[in-house]
């Protein structure tokens, strides 16, 4: 029996989640929410996490019944991430780990998305495609290590998704990511827009300054030829955002369908912020159909940042014997998924 | 007419037939249903030009590639050689390391890394970039008692004299080679040394912007 406290604040949003042998006894989460048109900035984001991290340690407690003395370990985001927000997580979780005595633990960001999912989808061995703001890569397990088959070349999808709704000034609020959806939704003009893929990687930096372009016209001092004026007049918001999607997401579904072919895998298993799209999922569904294959996602309770990862993937790795020196209880900002040994597996 | 299913890659589905009396293989890129019919339309008609295309230049340049015998856009089907005894890169090293000594294996890995890299090297001093290398898109073709090495699978692949592209196909390759073939990290090293004999006289402005895209790659952000 291991019963793990996780904390997370690597991004935007802070959560503490409590998990006891894969059942889940907590999972509070607060998202900082910026204006229209601004992203979120390391120091503010910092101040955000530090006015609500107790709150809802103590929260969570109380949601799970049980007492700090309950608690086998205590597990937090190690990294990648903003070096401000993380910090937050890992000083209260050192703070805790001494006063109530308990192990500590530092958790590879990457490696709780995908051990949540497989967790609650019950995916065995499948194709990870991982989908975030900061983070685009597809995945698959060989020999202890969780290997980046593909990945993006530049700016993640999450990124590019975030800083287009900021450009057209969408809300912030669930998430930019949601809200572009949903403009999506009342669309169905298809405009062409670039699709760069390169063997099993993606980029996307060429598809925002685009898009940037037909949606704020004559903003850039344009170099390059630009489509004329009238088309661009008349394409709406939501006409961007559906194409906007359907080009990158085709992207995302073609280098997973690569990565299946080339290892031979048959189940894929969406995790990230970005993978609770349900256009995404749909394609992705759509795809794996047509291979004979299956596909694993999640809703956004266990898609977007949560502690309850954090706590998870911890209880895995306390449970296979990783300890920690209280000395390396410090935080990352880059930390590769295949750095971390994965000694929970055996297959 | 019925077609034996060979496989379902990921670019579309692989069946033996016959052009014309001949064995051959058909490649036909179905229509993938989670794409956006337009955009579906434009990338199908893209790579199976490119692929025609790319195929013609690389023997044109001597280097071995499936010769293609009919396209046909309508139907979305590649007609070309058929490699019946070929495997591919991948094979081939996982069946060389599990057969053979560690010693050999390396020895015989190292020839193959040779090889490999003077024909990329080959490759982008005739401009051609490839788009998709890795080791399930090279073929190992018995030849007596020797073999050789066919590129396949070019429908991502394009012209361009730019180094910036040369540098990124190298780096896809270097990925590909990590995460495949994790356990024999030193592939690649051997594959850029006998590439920069074959390369032409780009060699170091590829070799710095291979350089370039490696740190971009790693340099990146990355935030949950």
């Amino acid at each position: 029996m291991v019963c793990a406290l996780g904390i997370e604040g690597s991004a935007n949003k802070i959560g503490i989640g409590i998990i006891r042998d894969g059942k889940v006894l907590a999972n509070v989460r607060r998202t900082y929410i910026t204006p229209p048109g601004e992203g979120f900035l390391p120091k503010e984001t910092a101040k955000h996490h530090r006015e609500a991290i107790l709150g809802l340690v103590k929260s969570s407690l109380k949601e799970a019944q049980l007492k700090p003395s309950d608690l086998d370990v205590i597990c937090y985001t190690k990294g990648p991430g903003m070096a401000p927000p993380l910090l937050v997580g890992a000083i209260v979780a050192r703070t805790l780990s001494l006063l109530w005595d308990i192990p500590l633990l530092g958790v590879n960001h990457c490696i709780g998305h995908i051990e949540m999912g497989r967790l609650i989808t019950g995916a065995q061995n499948p194709i990870v495609l991982y989908v975030s703001g900061g983070n685009t890569q597809v995945i698959a397990y060989s020999n202890k290590r969780y290997r980046i088959f593909g990945e993006t070349i530049d700016i993640a999808v999450g990124n590019c998704l975030d800083r287009f709704a900021r450009i057209i000034k969408l809300s912030n609020d669930p998430s930019p990511g949601y809200n572009i959806e949903q403009l999506a939704k009342s669309s169905n003009r298809y405009i062409k827009l670039p699709y760069v893929v390169k063997g099993m990687d993606v980029s996307f930096s060429g598809i925002l300054s685009y898009i940037e372009d037909l949606a704020e016209p004559g903003k850039r001092q344009n170099k390059r030829k630009r489509p004329q004026e009238e088309e661009v007049n008349n394409y709406s918001q939501a006409d961007l955002c559906y194409s906007l999607q359907e080009t990158i997401f085709a992207m995302l579904v073609e280098i997973t369908e690569r990565a299946m072919a080339h290892c031979g895998s048959n189940e894929v298993l969406i995790v990230g912020g970005v993978g609770c799209n349900e256009r995404l999922q749909e394609m992705m569904r759509i795809m794996c159909e047509e291979r004979g294959g299956k596909l694993f996602a999640t809703d956004e309770r266990y898609c977007i940042d949560n502690g309850l990862m954090i706590a998870h993937a911890g209880a895995e790795m306390f449970r296979s014997g990783t300890r920690m020196p209280f000395e390396e209880a410090f935080v990352t900002q880059r930390f590769r998924t295949d750095e971390v040994l994965v000694s929970w597996r055996d297959d | 007419m019925s077609l034996e299913i060979l496989k379902q890659g990921a670019e579309g589905r692989l069946y033996l037939g016959d052009f014309k009396g001949e064995a051959c293989l058909i490649k036909e890129r179905f229509v993938k249903k989670y794409r956006h019919p337009e955009l579906d339309t434009q990338i199908t008609r893209q790579r199976m030009k490119a692929e025609a295309k790319a195929s013609g230049r690389c023997l044109a340049a001597g280097i071995l590639a499936p010769k293609i015998l009919h396209s046909d856009l309508n139907t979305h089907k590649l007609y070309m050689e058929y490699f019946n005894a070929a495997k591919t890169a991948k094979q081939f090293i996982q069946e060389t390391v599990s057969t053979q000594t560690e010693d050999e294996a390396k020895k015989c890995l190292l020839e193959f890394c040779k090889r490999i890299g003077e024909i990329i090297g080959k490759m982008h001093s005739n401009h051609i970039i490839h788009g998709d290398l890795t080791t399930s898109n090279i073929l190992i073709n018995p030849k007596g008692g020797d073999y050789e090495v066919i590129l396949i699978d070019f429908g991502l692949s394009h012209y361009n004299q730019a180094t910036e592209d040369k540098g990124v196909d190298l780096y896809v390759l270097e990925r590909a080679l990590l995460s495949t073939h994790s356990e024999q990290p030193y592939l690649f090293e051997h594959i850029l040394a006998a590439y920069r004999t074959a390369c032409g006289k780009d060699e170091q402005a590829v070799l710095s912007k291979f350089e370039e895209v490696r740190a971009r790659g790693r340099k990146r952000t990355m935030i949950g």
